[in-house]
């Protein structure tokens, strides 16, 4: 997919890299849900996101967004405190699909015109991004009526329409079947390849094989490890990590 | 008993010969209900939708008063748009007294709480499926709150709606104002309580009737809108 303008170099500038230092968030009654976590986010590949339930993978996914403001610490977009105006390179996938009560087609315009794109762009654009993502003979349904899978596969086109940055993923086949999962994993991939930043939460240790160069992992609130995946796999350094990827439970 | 059926009968009669004081009323009436609707939905609508969306110092006790207001009596409206629109009345200048102007200021008072916190109730429901969504997307609030409007459009029919029944079959406000003049200010509901007054029993029933069938096609028409959309999962 194309740029959505041309000035590529202005527009990689306005999110990445992602920098943040000592970012914790306090939850209402006192607990760190995240607890002094430093991380940048720059370059490209995917970076996978694991750790156990409540471990505070989306809300990290969320900081990281500007969505949920931190408690302490600091964290900045491109040098700036804070993602303002209203074009953001900024995909975001969340679990449970979010579709707007249009046609799928619609759904992807609906997009586009908020970053200023004319209708016929808007609609062109779609049409090829519908047709890269094998979603064309949909175009028409509304996509509230999809499958979970299709739907998902919706939204992830949708994030993509945009020409994003970076793409963040919060467990986006964690109510899919294996066809579907699959499906997705080629889209996320084709994503990367394309050279889109990719920050994606699972706690599916196979999927995170498939796809990671980098692995975070998060127990309670910490980032526990950060690095290059294999090494990862290869031998965890936490209690914690050893035990999830070992399969036990991991509380 | 045997009155009663032939004061139906009448009834009909009068409708079936499109008597033109008649339906000189019903249009009148559809026109200031018609009015008040839409002027409440263009402000109560996007007022609802602020509501729902933001958060801020004083929303709640807004939420409360629109609430409060929802219950107001027409006759206490109307009679405080008369204190306003009188000669001695602050707005007296404009002259809108015992106009049909006069009757959509006071319905327009009456229906827009409703709508307002109706809306509110709707939209907020779409906020928390969009709001993510939308912030991520970096949207304005106005374009947010516009894009909640849009998604939650099938479901605020049935707000209208509400607004529409309190104000169509409401008769204290538009007495008080409009004055119950024939062939200016005479509405349904004035007419069949000034009719029913006067035995003229026919007359009455007929407006009643028209009124009862007016109510049930719209709510008809707007529900079928809104089973065929829920059928596409709009809803
Ligand atoms: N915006 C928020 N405000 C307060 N608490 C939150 C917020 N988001 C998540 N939490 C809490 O943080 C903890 C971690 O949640 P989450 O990030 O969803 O975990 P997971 O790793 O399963 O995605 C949970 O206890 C959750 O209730
Ligand atoms: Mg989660």
């Amino acid at each position: 997919m194309q740029p959505l303008d041309g000035d590529r170099h202005a527009l990689e500038r306005q999110v990445l890299p992602i920098v943040a230092e000592g970012t914790t968030f306090v939850g209402t009654e006192g607990q760190r849900l995240l607890d002094q976590v430093d991380l940048t986010i720059a370059g490209s590949g995917i970076l996978v996101v694991m750790g156990p339930n409540g471990a505070g993978k989306s809300l990290l996914l969320r900081i990281l967004t500007g969505l949920v403001p931190i408690t302490h610490g600091k964290i900045s977009w491109a040098g700036q405190s804070s993602l303002v105006g209203n074009v953001r390179r900024i995909g975001f996938v969340f679990q449970k699909p979010v579709m707007f009560r249009r046609t799928v087609m619609e759904n992807m315009t609906f997009v586009l015109r908020q970053f200023g794109l004319s209708k016929d762009d808007a609609q062109h654009r779609a049409e090829r991004a519908l047709i890269d993502a094998d979603l064309h003979h949909l175009s028409d349904a509304p996509a509230r009526r999809l499958s979970g899978g299709e739907q998902q596969r919706v939204a992830i086109a949708r994030a993509r329409v945009i020409d994003p940055e970076i793409l963040f993923l919060d467990e986006p086949t964690a109510h899919l079947d294996p066809a579907s999962t699959a499906i997705i994993e080629k889209m996320i991939l084709d994503a990367k390849a394309r050279g889109t930043r990719i920050i994606h939460v699972t706690h599916d240790l196979g999927q995170a094989k498939r796809l990671a160069d980098d692995i975070v992992f998060l127990h309670l609130g910490k980032l526990v490890e950060h690095g290059n995946a294999e090494t990862f796999f290869a031998g965890p350094k936490s209690k914690a990590a050893q035990a999830f990827v070992a399969g036990d439970l991991v509380i | 008993m045997n009155d009663g059926q032939s004061t139906f009968l009448d009834a009909f009669r009068l409708l079936a010969s499109g008597n033109s004081e008649l339906w000189n009323i019903v249009l009148l009436s559809l026109q200031v209900t018609g009015g008040a609707v839409l002027i409440a939905t263009l402000i109560g609508l996007p007022l609802g939708a602020i509501l729902a969306f933001k958060r801020f110092r004083g929303r709640n006790a807004i939420l409360i008063l629109l609430s409060a207001l929802m219950g107001l009596p027409p006759v206490v409206v109307g009679l405080l748009v008369y204190l306003a629109l009188s000669n001695v009345g602050p707005l007296g200048v404009l002259g809108l007294l015992y106009t049909p102007s006069a009757m959509v200021i006071a319905q327009t008072i009456l229906v827009l709480p409703i709508i307002a916190a109706l809306s509110r109730q709707v939209v907020e429901d779409y906020a928390a499926e969009y709001h993510e969504q939308l912030a991520i997307m970096g949207l304005s609030t106005w374009a947010s709150i516009r894009t909640l409007i849009f998604e939650a459009r099938h479901s605020l029919l049935v707000v209208l709606l509400a607004g529409f029944g309190r104000a169509i079959a409401e008769v204290g406000a538009v007495m008080i104002v409009g004055g119950n003049i024939a062939h200016l200010t005479r509405t349904m509901t004035t007419a069949i309580a000034l009719e029913t007054s006067r035995g003229n029993l026919a007359l009455a029933l007929g407006l009643g009737v028209v009124l009862i069938t007016l109510s049930v096609i719209i709510n008809a028409v707007l529900m079928a809108v809104r089973r065929s959309e829920t059928r596409l999962s709009y809803i």
